[in-house]
């Protein structure tokens, strides 16, 4: 009988010795990578901004530093290393202006105003439900979902744009724009706002708003389509508007407006997850869910933005395309024309980043945080975006 | 000498569960062991039949793999609230508990899905065409006598086609009524408070109609604000302090009150029971807590009502007659008012009707076969806009055949699902579509069990079971990522395993049981979200996760008596498991997720729970750990997550009033070393945590 007393104490001091004890949690350092050859330019690096899973408070940045040839993975925690809670839940947006870089994140209904160079934590600005940032004239302006709610039926929700000065970093004034209204853009003294209506499925809002820089306020809506998300200004005044469509019937669609004429010029018919404009080129990935064959379908297309025409179907040329999951992103280095685009995979896995040069061969890729999303490079005369 | 022995262990036996109805030997071995007071109820009327009933095993129709059971006070030893509480010291279960009194709890066996899981309450299904999941956090244990926990399934063959139904399966039984000798009425009233403001009154009257019919009625009101604190803090890599930070866990307070009456009714040769239940609950959804974020306003109402009966009677000597009979309705109400988000307030309703009918026939002695055929009807109902109204028809016949020879058990059933689910395609409340598709499907299972030396309890014993779950409605037609065209998911098991029980009297060893299983499971068809065309938070439901599991479970019990009456009781489980995510082989770079460790599987969990009882005090302990986990298939260092593990502790002390009242006073910490910890990634569960419980019995 003892022995089976002894077997059984055998057995917890085995389990005690098979697991583990709770650790401390530690402030994660940042990761290097080394992917490349040092690279010597104007352009010291950019930032990746990592959405992370909705509630699962993910958000990191990640950082590519060209002179070193290093990806530095999820430096957010180690340059503010007393912020609880880290970034936060979901980053959406992020942008540099003068010596700061702004973070915009989404769910902790926040703007993270860090220093462009060391990432230190400079200032907090509060924004419910905040979506896209730009810049303009000493100020930033930032969308937002939640504006007051009127409580009709329909309990319906105006969107806004703040106006922050971004020198006491205070909100000084905001304008009510349509519904959920997401990206934007500071064309000659107006600001166009993309309105989704994406609460609002299946009544999608349609319009661009204009709001006049100078009075801050919303001065008309343009028609454009349903479910509004990119706006992208060109050199010639030319805006690029990307339309989520319906997910059913109506595909994604590009529409170019041209604010000289104050009219919508043309439509392209490609499909838009996400695009970025570099020079006369607007690159664009996207991924279309197919109901025949029950699975995705990708493209990595060129629109020259002169002649508003599609130049090309995949700018990936040596096949490596297939390699990735779900392209989520795309970014040119604005000097090297080197061509970036995101894997979101399942949106809750690390993500990768491949790079590829201009004419589209895969140079390298590697793990990222999780959805990787929004870039911005850090650099002499390259803030714009 | 092999006779003696074999007399003498079971007049211990019978010695202990005579002495088990009302000694405080209840919790232990006699009475947690199913069958074990099989035999020891069993009527004695001679050594020749007490003979042939341990020579020749037990009757073919009891199970071939008995069940993890938690019962009477080992049950009210474990400083449970909720049936969620109790089922964690099962070996082989993984909880996601999301904290707090009203948080969702499911269950998941042997990582297989908490869709893979039945629950059964008085021996009926409760179905959730919904979502499939039961929130084990709803049932209190107030008025549960009794939980056990199947792998595979029950393996005793006289059971609804449902029984067969899950890849595991918990049984809930409610208090059956008990009366000694000349009382009709029994009383009991009880009071628990303590931390969370807790208020938690219940009352329950047993009466004796006479002897052939008695009822039982339940009432209990729980309220709580669900305040507590929680703490995050991170350190630097040298060990000092990084950042802390503790809040106040906010909008978790709950309401709920539950009623059930029940009728129990004995005839000759056969008992009924039938029953109403009914629950209501609102709740406020505390929510993940993420930066600039620390608190929710999301809140959720419940209401669920059921009636229910089952009949059961030998109509020859040969022949015995089950019938299981539901109906219940689930309302839902969601309600997200938070500004900063997007508005949503969403009803649904379920319905659900249920006839069953167990046919077994014994063929000889040793040989019994049943024939089980249920048929069940499902519908919901939602304020979505262009929802499809979806309607289930299930019909399930299960064919099962038990054999026993000497000390060879032998177990196979065949299960036919036949699905037909409806649904129509609506744009702006006009049907534009109708969809009608039948799936059917046939599964096995076989469990053996031997004993190889007759004269010793040790079992050795396999199994092997195909089961499928149905992709659920919300699976098939929750707005935008619903896919109709999904296939059920396959969960195939193979298991063996030893059981080892002895019953004692020599020393201080009353009794011991080990039990060991390693067990393969694998999972096909998996219905998992996969993202979709444009656009973040945009999914669709496909059958295209594979899942390995690979796992050892093992639990150990002893019973040991002490000088001066003093009995202690422990209990151990320890669980390994290997589950890893076989489903996109191109992913294996850094931080893939391809052979990654399961969502919040860990690699080692365990438990330990011991009792001691003296006269009228007892004091109890548990132990509950769970190792190292990650809480996505991709194993990399952000999603990792720790170990973590509590302790808790009661002791209560029971007062005479009178002959028949008695007045118990108990109280509990739970989580005694504070730890702060994560079950589910950024739901922080309490810290120490106090209850005092008053138990009045008349």
């Amino acid at each position: 009988m003892k022995s089976i007393l002894h077997i059984m104490g055998l057995f917890l001091v085995v389990l005690t010795l098979l697991t583990g004890c709770r650790e401390e949690e530690t402030i994660f350092l940042p990761e290097h990578v080394p992917v490349a050859q040092p690279e010597y330019s104007d352009i010291e690096g950019f930032y990746l901004l990592c959405e992370g899973n909705m509630g699962w408070n993910k958000a990191t940045l990640d950082y590519y530093d060209y002179a070193a040839g290093e990806y530095i993975r999820n430096i957010f925690s180690y340059a503010n290393p007393n912020v609880p809670k880290e970034m936060g839940d979901v980053g959406n947006d992020i942008g540099i202006y003068g010596s700061n870089l702004f973070c915009v994140i989404n769910c902790s209904n926040k703007v993270d105003v860090l220093d462009k160079y060391t990432c230190r934590k400079k200032y907090q600005i509060d924004i419910p439900n905040c979506r896209f940032i730009r810049f303009f004239g000493g100020y930033a302006y930032v969308t937002s979902y939640a504006g007051p709610v009127q409580i009709n039926p329909n309990y319906e929700q105006r969107g806004y744009v703040a106006k922050i000065d971004t020198v006491t970093m205070q909100i000084v004034d905001t304008c009510l724009v349509g519904f959920q209204p997401d990206e934007l853009e500071i064309v000659n003294g107006k600001i166009y706002v993309a309105n989704s209506g994406g609460y609002m499925v299946p009544n999608y809002e349609n319009t661009l708003s204009v709001i006049d820089v100078a009075t801050f306020k919303e001065e008309r809506r343009i028609p454009i389509a349903i479910n509004l998300q990119w706006v992208k200004g060109d050199i010639h005044g030319m805006l690029w508007v990307a339309s989520r469509g319906d997910y059913y019937t109506k595909p994604s669609k590009i529409y170019a407006y041209d604010t000289r004429k104050n009219q919508l010029v043309d439509s392209i018919d490609c499909r838009v997850s996400n695009m970025w404009l570099h020079g006369d080129s607007l690159y664009v990935v996207s991924t279309e869910w197919s109901y025949v064959s029950m699975s995705n379908h990708f493209s990595y297309a060129i629109i020259n933005t002169q002649t508003r025409e599609k130049v090309c179907d995949n700018f990936i040329t040596d096949g490596s395309d297939s390699e990735i999951v779900i392209p989520y992103a795309v970014a040119v280095n604005p000097l090297s024309g080197d061509i970036y685009v995101t894997d979101a995979k399942d949106y809750v896995s690390p993500g990768r980043l491949y790079c590829f040069d201009r004419y589209g061969v895969k140079k390298w890729d590697v793990r990222t945080g999780d959805i990787p999303a929004h870039f911005v490079f850090l650099g002499t005369n390259v803030n714009e975006n | 000498m092999r006779k003696t022995v074999v007399i003498a262990f079971l007049n211990f036996i019978c010695a202990l569960c005579v002495f088990a109805q009302d000694a405080p030997l209840s919790g232990s071995l006699a009475e947690q062991d199913s069958a074990l007071a099989a035999v020891g109820h069993g009527r004695l009327d001679s050594m020749q039949y007490i003979q042939n009933v341990i020579i020749y095993g037990r009757r073919p129709y009891e199970e071939v793999i008995p069940a993890q059971v938690l019962t009477g006070r080992q049950l009210e030893g474990l400083n449970s609230h909720s049936v969620a509480d109790a089922v964690r010291y099962f070996a082989g279960v993984q909880l996601k508990d999301y904290g707090g009194v009203g948080g969702l709890k499911t269950v998941d066996i042997r990582s297989m899905g908490t869709n893979h899981l039945g629950v059964f309450y008085d021996g009926i299904q409760i179905g959730n065409a919904q979502n499939g999941q039961v929130d084990l956090g709803k049932f209190s244990l107030d008025n549960i006598e009794e939980i056990s926990l199947y792998n595979g399934q029950r393996s005793s063959i006289f059971q609804s086609a449902k029984d067969y139904g899950s890849a595991g399966t918990i049984y809930l039984r409610t208090r059956r009524p008990k009366f000694t000798q000349g009382k009709r009425d029994n009383f009991n009233v009880s009071f628990k408070t303590g931390s969370f403001g807790l208020v938690n009154p219940s009352v329950r009257w047993e009466h004796k109609v006479n002897k052939h019919l008695s009822l039982s009625f339940n009432s209990e009101f729980t309220y709580a604000t669900g305040q507590y604190h929680f703490r995050y803090r991170k350190h630097y890599s040298d060990g000092t302090l990084a950042w802390d930070t503790t809040a106040v866990r906010r909008n978790g307070e709950v309401r709920s009150w539950r009623v059930e009456g029940a009728l129990f009714g004995v005839m000759s040769r056969g008992q009924w029971h039938a029953k109403a239940y009914f629950y209501d609950s609102s709740k406020g959804i505390p929510g993940a807590i993420v930066n600039n974020v620390w608190k929710h306003a999301q809140k959720q109402w419940d209401c669920n009502f059921f009636v229910q009966g089952a009949f059961q009677r030998h109509l020859t000597d040969r022949y015995e007659l089950m019938v299981n009979a539901k109906y219940s309705r689930d309302y839902l109400h969601y309600l997200n008012p938070d500004t900063t988000l997007m508005y949503i307030d969403n009803k649904f309703w379920q319905d659900e009707i249920y006839i069953s009918t167990a046919n077994k026939y014994t063929i000889l002695t040793d040989w019994d076969v049943n024939l089980s055929v249920d048929y069940q009807w499902n519908s919901l109902d939602a304020t979505l806009t262009g929802f499809g109204y979806p309607i289930r028809h299930t019909v399930l016949t299960a064919l099962a055949t038990a054999w026993s020879w000497h000390g060879f058990k032998a177990q196979g059933s065949l299960l036919y699902t036949l699905v037909n689910d409806r649904s129509s395609a609506r744009s702006g409340g006009v049907v534009v579509g109708k969809m009608n598709r039948y799936s059917n499907k046939v599964t096995p299972a076989v469990f053996l069990s031997w004993q190889p030396w007759l004269e010793r309890d040790f079992n050795l014993r396999a199994y092997y079971k195909r089961i499928f779950r149905m992709p659920t409605f919300n699976d098939l037609y929750y707005t935008d990522m619903g896919n109709i065209s999904l296939n059920p998911e396959y969960a195939t098991q193979y298991n063996v395993g030893f059981l080892y029980r002895l019953l004692t009297d020599r020393g201080l060893l009353a009794g011991i049981k080990l039990s060991g299983d390693a067990y393969y499971n694998y999972i096909t068809d998996k219905i998992i979200a996969v993202p979709k065309g444009t656009g973040q938070y945009r999914w669709m439901m496909m059958n295209v996760g594979k899942v390995k599991i690979r796992g050892v479970d093992v639990s150990a019990r002893t019973t040991l008596r002490f000088p001066a009456d003093v009995i202690m009781d422990i209990n151990l489980s320890y669980t390994y498991q290997r589950a890893q995510d076989y489903t996109n082989p191109a992913d294996n770079e850094d931080g893939g997720t391809y052979k990654g460790q399961l969502a919040y599987i860990p690699w080692h969990s365990g438990s330990v729970v011991g009792h001691l009882n003296w006269h009228d005090f007892d004091l109890n302990y548990s132990f509950i750990y769970v190792g190292e986990r990650y809480h996505t298939s991709a194993n990399t260092r952000e999603n990792h997550e720790q170990p973590w593990y509590t302790h808790d502790l009661s002791a209560g002390y029971l007062f005479h009033l009178g002959k028949t009242t008695t007045l118990k006073v108990s109280g509990e910490v739970n989580n005694l070393f504070n730890q702060y910890y994560d079950v589910i990634l950024n739901y922080p569960m309490p810290g120490r945590n106090y209850k005092l419980i008053l138990k009045f019995d008349i």
